[in-house]
């Protein structure tokens, strides 16, 4: 086995809290909403990691925590393994590239095709001599071909597939190493979604890219990424290769966002286990945030955060059920001796 | 259940409204007609046939709401923001119940909310305190106040998470065996429709292309369409392989391509497709319809396209029991 390469991209132990206010006046209070907390991240080069979670759960937040177009209450981002600089300097723009979930409101809908891509290339100075052949070049990245059908469109000419190409060639258009996609295919339709999935991974084999797919569909981060984070409530549950998530979950949200998710080759209906809706993040719930939804829930998930223990390599899981018996022990003065049978059968049966 | 699958500006809901003669200016119908087979269930509907189309507006308003409920996607917007959910059901029940008391019509609603699984204290609540999923199950809950024999639910769960769109599905699907009422379910997520509906018809540009029970169409489509829509999902089980889903995008709808509007994304397109257009036609023995000349005449269909049918029983179907919320 090699040794795993060095990321490219990193967040570390990345936590925000936005501030919000009750009500208005003189006694408002202020509270914060826990969006993301000790959160890790790591995007490697010619590798997609995939985001997975539901509204709320912080996906969003992490991509742009990681784009720096927000500031983390604390935890760090590291570009090559050096904290990425203060402020949002272009030559932290010209490494890291973000692409938006609607492409009829991220692109400048009153200039041409040719403008919305000329812009970076001008401000980062790229291809200076040669802006034209840069432009025609981007579109054939892209798939847009030919190049002279679609420089001189306006966006509402496109359909919602060639936008989004565009938008993503304009991302392209500085030569970024990483790409953060916020629900890149979430608003096109179903039947041009793959076109769109299948350049990210064209783009990820040829050019080497490292890729954050953010996403609520698990399915398509199953067909898609290298690598599946779980989010549930602004806390990472559940890390691993995607196939390995898919096919034996080891955190009991997972589960049951895999058991909830459309599947036509599915024989019986689906059991849920733990319905109900994630919690207010103004007030997370003490230790686990899933434990008052959690089939198995015991003493200890509703006191500690659980943190990340190994299930197998690569795979990681953020529950106490995954905790040996001693480390269970010794963090919580063995209150708990709950068994963890039921999980492993469970997981077994999958 | 009836599912009806289709792209964003296939016609799905456009067929919808239509049939309850629900859309506006500048829309017209103009041709065909809407049977409604009226079997009451509960209250005192028209009995017989109906055509919707023709039916003056005494006659729609006997049918609307009573017999054919209709739960739209946006919740929000369906629900009156400045007053409170009970309010609501209180108005409803006042005009299409006149005989019933107001404690009567307060405790008949807590009922409607218990059943779809949610507090009847929530009664008191106004559409903004409620979430996504308890704003949709409000809203099931009021189409079925009036008992209706069918329920058209546009897109009903598609602004929600899986795990709630998952749970009110559930809900729906129980409450349909206990009530019995007959459903439409319209959607862009087939893989969903596989799964909920008995029957699934899918609509292309503005028609209807291919109907067939939900087990033939996902194992064995036999509409260039439908192939390359279910391949447009991907799969939660096994080896991961490349899919290709559908090459172009959907047609403007204003310049329909001529022929068959699939042509130009088929790949087994045939000279005739590009000139006529064809009609949705059973296919021999077997219970299914379709629009595509590949089916037609002596052309050679595709291996893709002539998968035997699965052998089917009725999927069996285990009635939820509904969770009644106690207090």
């Amino acid at each position: 086995m090699n040794v795993a390469a060095a990321p490219v991209l990193e967040g570390r132990d990345l936590t925000k809290y936005f501030q919000v206010r009750q009500s208005r006046g003189l006694f408002a209070r202020r509270l914060s909403v826990h969006a993301v907390e000790n959160v890790s991240v790591r995007l490697e080069a010619g590798k997609v990691t995939a985001v997975v979670g539901e509204s709320g759960a912080g996906k969003s937040t992490v991509a742009r925590l990681l784009a720096r177009i927000i500031r983390p209450d604390s935890g760090q981002v590291l570009l090559d393994g050096r904290p990425a600089p203060g402020g949002r300097p272009r030559s932290y723009a010209k490494q890291v590239q973000m692409v938006f979930q609607d492409p009829f409101a991220s692109l400048n809908s009153v200039h041409r095709v040719r403008h919305n891509l000329v812009r970076p290339l001008k401000i980062h100075h790229v291809a200076d001599d040669n802006v034209e052949g840069a432009v025609a070049d981007l579109l054939r990245r892209v798939a847009l071909k030919p190049p002279g059908h679609f420089t001189e469109k306006f966006p509402h000419e496109l359909s919602g597939g060639q936008r989004q190409r565009v938008a993503i060639a304009r991302a392209l258009a500085v030569k970024p190493r990483v790409l953060i996609a916020d629900e890149p295919v979430s608003m096109l339709d179903v039947s041009i979604r793959l076109g769109v999935l299948n350049l990210l991974a064209d783009l990820r084999d040829k050019e080497q890219l490292a890729i954050l797919y953010v996403t609520h569909d698990i399915a398509s981060a199953r067909y898609l990424a290298d690598t599946v984070v779980v989010m549930y409530a602004g806390q990472l549950v559940e890390s691993a290769p995607s196939v390995e998530l898919t096919d034996n979950p080891a955190h009991p949200y997972t589960q049951l966002l895999l058991s909830a998710a459309p599947d036509p080759d599915r024989v019986e209906p689906p059991q849920l286990a733990g319905r109900g809706a994630p919690p207010s993040l103004i007030t997370p719930p003490s230790g686990c945030r899933f434990h008052p939804r959690c089939p198995y829930a015991m003493d200890i998930c509703k006191q500690q955060v659980p943190p990340s223990f190994a299930v197998s390599p690569d795979h990681i899981a953020a529950c106490w059920l995954h905790a040996k018996p001693a480390e269970r022990v010794a963090s919580n003065n063995g209150l708990s001796t709950a068994p963890v049978g039921p999980l492993e059968q469970d997981t077994k049966k999958r | 259940m009836l599912g009806l699958a289709g792209e964003s500006g296939s016609g799905k809901t456009t067929l919808a409204l239509a049939a309850m003669r629900l859309l506006r200016a500048p829309a017209l119908i103009t041709s065909g007609e809407v049977l409604f087979h009226s079997r009451p269930i509960g209250g005192d509907g028209p009995k017989g046939t109906v055509d919707l189309l023709a039916a003056g507006l005494d006659d729609l308003r006997e049918v609307r709401w009573s017999e054919i409920a209709v739960v739209l996607q946006s919740a929000l917007n369906s629900l009156n923001p400045v007053t409170t959910i009970g309010a609501q059901f209180d108005d409803l029940l006042r005009v299409h119940r006149p005989g019933m008391p107001g404690s009567e019509r307060w405790s008949r609603a807590g009922e409607l909310l218990d059943m779809v699984g949610m507090n009847a204290d929530r009664l008191r609540s106004y559409p903004h305190e409620l979430s996504g999923g308890m704003r949709q199950r409000a809203m099931i809950a009021m189409a079925l106040a009036l008992e209706p024999q069918i329920m058209i639910l546009d897109e009903p769960t598609t602004a929600l998470d899986v795990v709630t769109q998952r749970e009110i599905l559930e809900e729906l699907m129980g409450l349909r065996d206990r009530l019995g009422f007959a459903a439409l379910f319209i959607t862009h997520d087939l893989s969903l429709l596989v799964e909920l509906a008995d029957e699934i018809a899918v609509m292309y540009a503005g028609r209807l292309m291919e109907r067939a029970p939900a087990a033939s169409l996902f194992h064995a489509p036999r509409l260039p369409y439908t192939h390359g829509l279910l391949n447009c999902f991907p799969p939660m089980h096994g080896k991961r392989a490349r899919m290709e889903g559908i090459p172009g995008s959907p047609p403007d709808l204003r310049d329909l391509p001529s022929g068959c509007a699939f042509h130009p994304r088929c790949p087994w397109a045939l000279e005739k497709c590009k000139q006529a257009i064809p009609r949705l036609e059973p296919i021999s023995g077997s219970g299914r319809e379709v629009a595509c000349w590949l089916h037609h005449d002596d052309a050679k269909v595709p291996a893709e396209l002539a998968k035997a049918d699965p052998r089917t029983e009725p999927r069996q179907r285990v009635p939820t029991l509904i969770q009644v919320s106690k207090k």
